[in-house]
């Protein structure tokens, strides 16, 4: 109970002291244009109304959470998830991009990891190709990528889940490398001494030693997939997942429904990390390894 | 120790020499080493660290290779051996699995043999009474303490089940009364199995007490100083420790490492 309470504490104060911080904002960026208003109409106003109006616009510089928290609800539980306004819908479009990307990636990273390690000459050829594939803003051009993939006929999750790929497998590599190179030297001789085939070397040794190591990478993996999913989805034309709802707020000045997007995916990221997380830790403490 | 003639060699080496060529030059780790020993004999090796106990136990395993002389084990090539898995190696350190229970940390060699699931839970089980670990087959190696994991280490390399056995300082970090009671199960094993068993140590009581034959060795070049060969019964209590002869013995074995060693 003590302890339950004295890891809540620390996170409610932060939580309470953010809230603070972004109400002043709210009334802060929100009032010249207020202010602006009241003169115009010429409406004597004093400090309780500013602080009012600036929480209630339709389109503020920026909203305050509880505009946000109702946007969300509004959203999500009292719209139907068929609707083209419901954020269950949008997220549920990103979430499938990001699931396809970041299991693609794993795959693809794990494939190349095995390759590297067991391969000498994969090792030399690989992996400057891996690392010089992380210097090229994916991010910036990934928009472009989408609708020269649009343009040839690929459209839909697989063109934004490639994205994703492309983000998630790097990390994955690097991870799983260093992972199936982990086992001590001493286990390494162990294993010769057993006259031990490079098979049994690798299933009962390397595998199992990178399994910390994969889980490590694929908690990256995944908040990087989300980004690249939703990155895919910017571009013109895109009308549905998360980064659809941001851009199309954009142009309308919807700024509510920026941020109440923004939130969404944040809370995606962090519910997703979390679940890989809790796997990781399962997995880890059943292979008698403490987590 | 009358039918020496008898007895088939299990480890020939002829002026055995290894040099890794370290960064700030080469060193010598084995220089001129001649050994002979026989089969169900137990082999101490002793000397002060860097006279290259490790790198000979390493040599025989296959795991290092000698650069001058020649050696073999149970008559062929130590790479012969090792394909042939005619030794169990104790390393230094545990170096059980972490991912695995005791009991598929000791299995861990008999399926690479690829043995059926019945023999090895037999010699598992066999093994684990062996050493004294029966009832922690299921724990995990961070479960139990240094001296159980060393044992179930040994286990391991018992239920591999050669006839050589390879020890590299099993009991070295272990505190002196696991110590001698593991020195007294090693003894009892030694005696029940007719193992031959090389066994590499700092502690002259521990090799006195353990071996019938003492490799005494010095450093810069590593080399083999001394040879004695011990003529205590059999039968070793702890306490033969206090004994004339045994004190006598190892007082050689005190001015042998202290002949070779020296301290400039
Ligand atoms: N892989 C290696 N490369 C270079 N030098 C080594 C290597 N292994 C051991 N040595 C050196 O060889 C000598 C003998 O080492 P070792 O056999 O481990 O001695 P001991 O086990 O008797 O303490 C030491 O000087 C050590 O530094
Ligand atoms: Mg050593």
């Amino acid at each position: 109970m003590i302890s339950a309470l004295s890891r809540v504490f620390p996170i409610a104060t932060v939580v309470a002291a953010i809230m603070v911080v972004w109400y002043g904002f709210t009334v802060y960026l929100n009032s010249p244009w207020q202010i602006d208003r009241y003169e115009k109409a010429g409406i004597e106003w004093q400090m309780g109304d500013l602080v009012r109006d600036t929480m209630a616009h339709d389109r503020p510089v920026l909203p305050a959470p509880h505009q946000i928290a109702i946007e969300i609800w509004k959203t999500t539980v009292e719209k139907k998830i068929t609707s083209k306004r419901s954020l269950i819908f949008h997220g549920s479009v990103t979430l499938s991009s990001t699931l396809l990307g970041f299991a693609m990636g794993t795959i693809l990273g794990i494939g190349l990891a095995v390759s590297i390690v067991e391969n000498r000459a994969m090792d030399k050829s690989l992996m400057p190709w891996i690392i010089t594939s992380q210097t090229i803003p994916i991010l910036a051009i990934a928009p472009m990528i989408i609708v020269v993939l649009n343009a040839v006929g690929l459209s839909g999750l697989v063109p934004k889940a490639m994205i994703s790929t492309y983000l998630s497998f790097f990390p994955v590599v690097v991870g799983m490398v260093k992972g199936l190179r982990s086992p001590d030297p001493m286990h390494i001789d162990l294993m010769r001494t057993y006259n031990s085939s490079r098979l049994h070397m690798f299933w009962k040794l390397r595998l199992p030693a990178s399994v910390p190591f994969l889980f490590a990478s694929m908690k990256v993996a995944i908040a990087i997939s989300l980004v690249g999913a939703i990155v895919g989805e910017l571009p013109t034309g895109a009308v549905a997942g998360l980064g659809a709802r941001l851009l199309a707020g954009s142009y309308y000045g919807q700024t509510i429904q920026i941020w109440s997007a923004l939130i969404s995916a944040a809370c995606m990221a962090a519910i997703l990390v979390t679940v890989v997380s809790v796997i990781s830790h399962v997995t880890l403490k059943r292979m008698g390894l403490r987590a | 120790m009358t039918s020496k003639t008898t007895r088939s060699k299990v480890i020939e080496a002829e002026k055995l020499g290894l040099t890794f060529d370290a960064n700030d030059g080469p060193v010598h780790a084995l220089k001129d080493v001649d050994l002979a020993i026989e089969k169900g004999d137990f082999v101490s090796f002793i000397g002060p660290s860097g006279c290259g106990k490790t790198t000979l136990l390493r040599v025989i395993a296959d795991l290092e290779h000698p650069t001058a002389g020649s050696i073999t084990v149970n008559g062929m090539t130590p790479e012969q051996a090792r394909l042939e898995r005619a030794y169990g190696y104790v390393f230094q350190a545990p170096a059980l699995l972490a991912w695995r229970t005791i009991e598929r940390n000791i299995g861990l060699p008999l399926e690479i043999m690829g043995l059926s699931a019945a023999e090895k839970a037999d010699r598992v089980a066999r093994t684990l009474e062996l050493v004294g670990l029966d009832g922690f087959g299921r724990k995990f190696p961070w479960q139990l303490s240094g001296g159980m994991q060393q044992r179930a280490s040994i286990a391991r390399a018992l239920a591999f089940d050669a006839d050589l056995l390879l020890m590299d300082e099993p009991f070295g970090a272990l505190d002196e009364i696991v110590r001698d009671h593991l020195n007294e199960q090693l003894l009892q094993l030694w005696k029940k199995t007719g193992k031959t068993i090389c066994f590499v140590t700092h502690s002259i009581p521990e090799a006195v007490y353990l071996s019938n034959k003492i490799v005494v060795m010095s450093p810069r070049p590593g080399r083999v100083t001394d040879i004695i060969e011990s003529d205590l019964p059999a039968e070793r209590p702890l306490d033969i420790r206090e004994s004339k002869r045994f004190l006598e013995i190892a007082q050689r074995v005190r001015t042998g490492l202290r002949e070779g060693h020296s301290y400039e």
